[in-house]
């Protein structure tokens, strides 16, 4: 298990990064002109790191599948970016936002890594605010902060519910700036179909051209991949249509290992589904959850009355309301962590208190909050704080200055005005903070080959805390990478461009080729959405919220019949040479079938309850997750053997120096 | 209920296109546009039509991907939206509903509805960035205090999506507001100002060299914008670029 | 000159010579306005216009060089314009974003270039052949008459009001248009608005209603 090197520095934790800044190689800055870095994805991961690699004069070829980088998934992410400035001087350090994570990860995280990311969470503010990143800011011309889930500090930057916009519009025209400048190689709407491995190093990639269809040969003296995440293996999630896991599962069929593939996030605060026709699911922000109030009914007979229609939420007393959150978790109420949240939604529709017609949505309620805040307006502005018109409008205000273009996204999508009537949410897929294996410097098991942002798994452990998300692609792509790159490209300053014509990109393209024919030849009966709707179902049911193991076992079974019947009678229409958007969508669902059942398989092999993943079997008496530290403190790296039920487990076992692994309460 | 749709179908950009009507039954009123288009391409490939292309991607009115030209308007008829968030509600059974890609010379016809949106791309490597290198070291981010009202104003003109609804709807296929909008944010911040004569004067030669049609405010753009970006923006980069060209 | 060579350029000088213009409507308007009030000050402000050595060689080339610009200028733009769409659409709502005014200001612009047309061989040409041609007496008192006269012919009094309405309508867009094209979009916005729209009714109401007040007269 040599391969399975973290190359954790030695030394105190606080000590580790800046110590191993200072040691690794560097490469000189005319030798940097002879290197040539390829990035895959434009996400905050990937763009940072292209701006910045291309800064610091390596040449660099970027990719992005969307017809701009400036489209990438990232953009949606709406709530805010943590980082331990301290501002507001609620006691926030370096130490507590490190804590806050391991924790909020259920302990499943490196601490080496988790506490790198802390140190430089405070850089990417500053740096953000020097691209032009407009941050919300109070009267005094200061940053805002706000407060997220599973922490008890305020040390989240926002810009309104559009943080991951303006974070990576800053990305992007860091970037816009190379390209101008020539460093950067911009290649958009051009898909990574797979990676060239030569003499054991990632010398490479094979992309189609989404236009024209061309295929196409890219070699690199390195390549970074930056695709994000899986969680479109569930067909409904909060992802982006074309967001995949094609470029980390090519490099993982290379020899990359998969690491803790289960563990995944569901949001908590996500609009229903509506119907069979559903294509793609909206996430609420999290930042919501200062302000909103989570509840359902506490009569069964209210929760029939409203599903028919006859009773209105806002009709139903006080006392017959259920804040389960702040119930159950009296010290967090509704700013428990995500996970934890979802699983008490769960919790209560599975019991019949589901307040859609599905039974499954809860109630976000807003009304306090407006009235608080109108409240204050009121007294602030010398008005009469008892006339309730008067208040509800000046809370409105408010509320509408902090979230409004979340509510007006709500409004449009369902139909209702949330100022008026609570919202309806529930939770759904959003996050994977499992991902490709990397060490300490983000270089997956294929020297050459590096995984960053979502792609990678190891800053989140079990769960992902709100506005970490952001925090680590930056930190990775600005920050990280591109100091620990050097220390593997040190060695490569002799080698010369890298020669496509070698055998290793022909037999990439040719494999590449035969998949495409493959697909255009089968001329099945079945729409390539039929098999992903397929997929994402038995993901849902069986490796949703909660797992047990007869489910995980029916649901490899059924995944590996679904992939089978898949390349029998799959139906891709039209040509290689063309903009075919169902061919590319093809190879990506072909990988999610894989995937998925690499994902069962990890689910079964952790017996464990621990984040995001839950197995029923491991609970206390009260129903919360139980972890299993004595037999689960380790990261599971999977490696490749071709098809999925063969896949090796390998572990990586988790040492807590600096903080002692405890049980996980926000009571 | 049930619709018409007249969709522009164009098998790529050398070949000319034209209009074909397709029937569509049972579409509810609580899908989404492109869920529609999603229905009906599946539609298509079952009697081995070729499904229309169309771009889209995050689905949730942010990405900027999407851009249809619904019944004779970017993004449809709904307000303050893309078109993946507009929903058949807005539509009435029986309705005929044309859909064409973005035209504009410099948006030139990919696929059917898809279009290459590039020069935007192009417009904002020209200058729509703060020329400042990544570094531990820039200054702490609360060194520079900035008025809260400029910041909000800075951020109201940042949250344009790119996505050429703009240039789709303005008779002339001006790209201002969209440029306007990049100019606007960084004027506003004192991290932009210090090259806001070089901005402003590059990014409008490099709008003016990709074949945009001058601006004659009608107005319309603000109006179809699904971020609502303000005309105010294009008042400031007139502004902006007065002063950068007599400044020289 | 370089400042026209970009599209923001252009549409500057569009709006610098536009509010050029209204000044000069302005000023017309005004001397018009006395021939209801006073024949006599009519004559004294029109001969001093009409013999006025910096009126004449100096201001007159001025303002015939910004109307030709604006001219000259709207179309280029337009051509450009119509350009920048290589297919058109087949189905395109524009009234439901932008005035009709906004949309059409080639066709007010044409109206108005051909009542120009009239109107400089009613008056322009005679009195241009009066002085410099023909090179006739100094008549401090023609001036009156000759307005006066122009207005007998009813139909000559509707196309006068029909080009009226065209420049209203011209006016409504453009003169509001022009300070946003000079950069002008600020809290003062909704003042000039109301000004611009009060200005593009009223004066061009008022050149008609003094067409209307001399035709009505002569009976």
């Amino acid at each position: 298990m040599a391969k399975l090197e973290s190359k954790i520095p030695n030394g105190p934790v606080a000590e580790k990064w800046t110590k191993h800044k200072g040691k690794i190689n560097l490469v000189s800055p005319a030798n940097k002109r002879l290197i040539d870095v390829i990035v895959v994805g434009t996400g905050l991961a990937g763009a940072s790191a292209s701006a910045t690699l291309a800064e610091l004069g390596y040449n660099v070829k970027t990719f992005c599948f969307q017809d701009s980088p400036r489209r990438a998934h990232s953009i949606a992410a709406q709530g805010g970016i943590n980082a331990a400035k301290n501002y507001q001087g609620d006691g926030d350090s370096t130490y507590r936002l490190f804590y806050d994570t391991i924790k909020g990860g259920d302990y499943r995280s490196r601490e080496a890594n988790v506490h790198r990311l802390a140190e430089v969470s405070t850089n990417i503010i500053d740096q953000c605010v020097a691209q032009g990143v407009p941050f919300a800011r109070d009267y005094g011309g200061l940053l805002d902060n706000r407060s997220f889930g599973g922490v008890l500090v305020s040390r989240t930057f926002y810009a309104k519910g559009q943080t991951g916009q303006q974070l990576l519009l800053g990305a992007y025209s860091a970037m816009n700036r190379q390209i101008g400048r020539g460093k950067i190689q911009m290649f958009n709407r051009h898909e990574m179909m797979d990676i060239v491995v030569i003499d054991g190093k990632a010398r490479g990639i094979i992309t189609r051209n989404l236009v024209n269809g061309n295929i196409e040969r890219h070699g690199a003296h390195a390549v970074v991949i930056a695709s994000g995440g899986y969680g479109n293996v569930f067909f409904l999630s909060t992802n982006a249509m074309g967001s995949n896991v094609s470029a980390t599962w090519k490099i993982h069929k290379k020899g990359a290992y998969f690491a803790n593939p289960c563990f995944t996030q569901i949001h908590p605060t996500c609009i229903p589904v509506s119907g069979d026709h559903q294509s793609k699911l909206t996430l609420m922000s999290e930042s919501l959850r200062n302000d909103g109030r989570i509840w359902v009914p506490k009569k069964l007979e209210d929760v029939k009355a409203i599903r028919e229609g006859s009773l209105k939420p806002t009709e139903i007393k006080e006392e017959d309301r259920d804040y389960y959150l702040e119930r159950r978790y009296p010290a967090f109420g509704n700013l428990v962590p995500r996970d934890v949240a979802s699983r008490a939604a769960k919790e209560r529709c599975d019991a019949g208190f589901g307040v859609n017609k599905t039974g499954e949505a809860v109630y976000l309620d807003f009304a306090s909050a407006i009235t608080r805040y109108g409240k204050e307006q009121a007294h602030v502005k010398g008005l009469n704080e008892d006339d309730p018109i008067l208040v509800k409008k000046l809370g409105q205000q408010v509320v509408r200055a902090k979230y409004g273009n979340l509510f007006q996204m709500y409004e449009k999508i369902v139909d209702q005005n949330p100022y008026e009537t609570p919202m309806m949410i529930y939770p759904a897929v959003h996050y994977t903070m499992g991902g490709v294996w990397v060490d300490y410097n983000l270089m997956t098991t294929i020297p050459g080959c590096y995984a960053i942002g979502e792609a990678n798994f190891s800053d989140h452990g079990a769960n992902r805390l709100g506005a970490s998300a952001l925090m680590q692609g930056l930190a990775d792509g600005y920050f990280v990478l591109p100091y620990t790159i050097g220390d593997y490209l040190a060695d490569d300053i002799r080698t010369g461009p890298i020669d496509t014509n070698h055998p290793e990109f022909e037999k990439a393209e040719a494999a590449v080729n035969a998949q495409i024919e493959g697909f255009l030849s089968n001329h099945g009966k079945n729409s390539v959405d039929f098999y992903h709707r397929k997929l994402g179902k038995i993901m849902w049911d069986k490796c949703g919220m909660s797992r047990n193991e007869k489910g995980l076992r029916q649901a490899i079974k059924e995944i590996n019949e679904l992939r089978e019947d898949f390349y029998k009678n799959v139906n891709v229409p039209g040509k290689s040479n063309e903009f075919n958007e169902q061919l590319a969508k093809a190879g990506r669902v072909a990988d999610f079938l894989e995937l998925g059942e690499l994902f069962a398989r990890d689910a079964l092999e952790r017996t464990e309850s621990c984040g995001g993943h839950f197995r029923e079997e491991s609970q206390t008496p009260e129903g919360e997750a139980l972890r299993d530290d004595k037999n689960f403190t380790f990261v599971s790296a999977w490696e490749s053997k071709g098809n999925p039920s063969k896949a090796k487990l390998h572990k990586e076992d988790l040492k807590y120096e600096e903080i002692e692994v405890r049980t996980r309460s926000y009571k | 209920m049930n619709l018409t749709l007249k969709v522009w179908r164009q098998p790529n950009s050398e070949t000319k296109g034209k209009i074909e009507t397709y029937k569509i039954k049972d579409v509810s009123p609580d899908m989404s546009f492109l869920e529609m288009m999603d229905v009906l391409n599946e539609q298509l490939m079952s009697e081995k039509i070729d499904p229309i292309a169309f771009d889209h991607d995050c689905r949730e009115g942010i990405c900027g991907m999407c851009s249809m030209f619904i019944n004779g308007e970017a993004h449809g008829p709904d307000r303050l939206v893309t078109t993946c968030q507009l929903h058949m509600r807005k539509f009435k059974d029986g309705d005929t509903i044309t859909i064409e890609p973005f035209r504009a010379k410099a948006f030139p016809v990919i696929k059917d509805l898809a279009v290459d949106r590039s020069a935007f791309d192009r417009i904002q490597q020209a200058g729509g960035f703060v020329s400042i290198n990544t570094s531990g070291n820039t200054q702490d981010a609360n060194a520079i205090p900035i008025d809260k009202h400029d910041a909000d104003k800075a951020f109201d003109s940042a949250t344009c999506i790119g996505c050429g609804a703009c240039v789709a709807t303005c008779k002339n296929a001006s790209a201002m507001l969209f440029v306007s909008a990049k100019v606007s944010q960084y004027a506003l911040l004192p991290q932009g100002k210090v090259e806001a004569t070089d901005r402003v004067l590059n990014m409008v030669n490099q709008m003016d060299e990709e074949g945009f049609g001058n601006c004659t405010n009608t107005g319309a753009c603000e109006v179809e914008c699904p971020k609502g970006i303000s005309l105010e923006n294009i008042a400031r980069m007139n502004r902006e670029y007065l002063y950068a060209s007599l400044k020289g | 000159m370089s400042l026209t060579a970009s599209s923001i350029g252009r549409k500057v000088a569009m709006a610098l010579s536009g509010i050029f213009l209204v000044l000069f409507l302005t000023q017309h308007f005004s001397i018009n306005l006395l021939s209801i009030f006073s024949e006599s000050l009519f004559n004294q402000v029109s001969h001093f216009m009409g013999n006025n050595p910096i009126v004449q060689f100096i201001l007159q080339p001025i303002l015939i060089f910004g109307v030709l610009f604006h001219f000259v200028m709207g179309f280029v733009l337009e051509l450009q314009n119509s350009k920048s769409r290589s297919t058109s659409y087949s189905v395109y709502k524009g009234k439901t974003n932008a005035s009709w005014m906004s949309r059409n200001m080639i066709l007010s612009g044409i109206v108005i270039l051909s009542f120009l047309g009239l109107h400089f061989y009613d008056f322009w040409v005679p009195e241009m052949n009066y002085k410099y041609v023909q090179v006739l007496p100094l008549d401090q008192n023609r001036y009156f008459e000759e307005l006066v006269h122009k207005f007998e012919s009813p139909v000559r009094v509707a196309i006068y009001a029909l080009s009226f309405i065209f420049l209203s309508l011209h006016l409504l867009h453009g003169f509001a248009s022009s300070f946003q094209s000079v950069g002008l979009n600020n809290k003062y916005t909704k003042s000039i608005k109301s000004f611009t729209t009060a200005f593009s009714i009223i004066v061009p109401i008022g050149f008609v209603f003094i067409a209307v007040f001399h035709y009505i007269n002569k009976f």
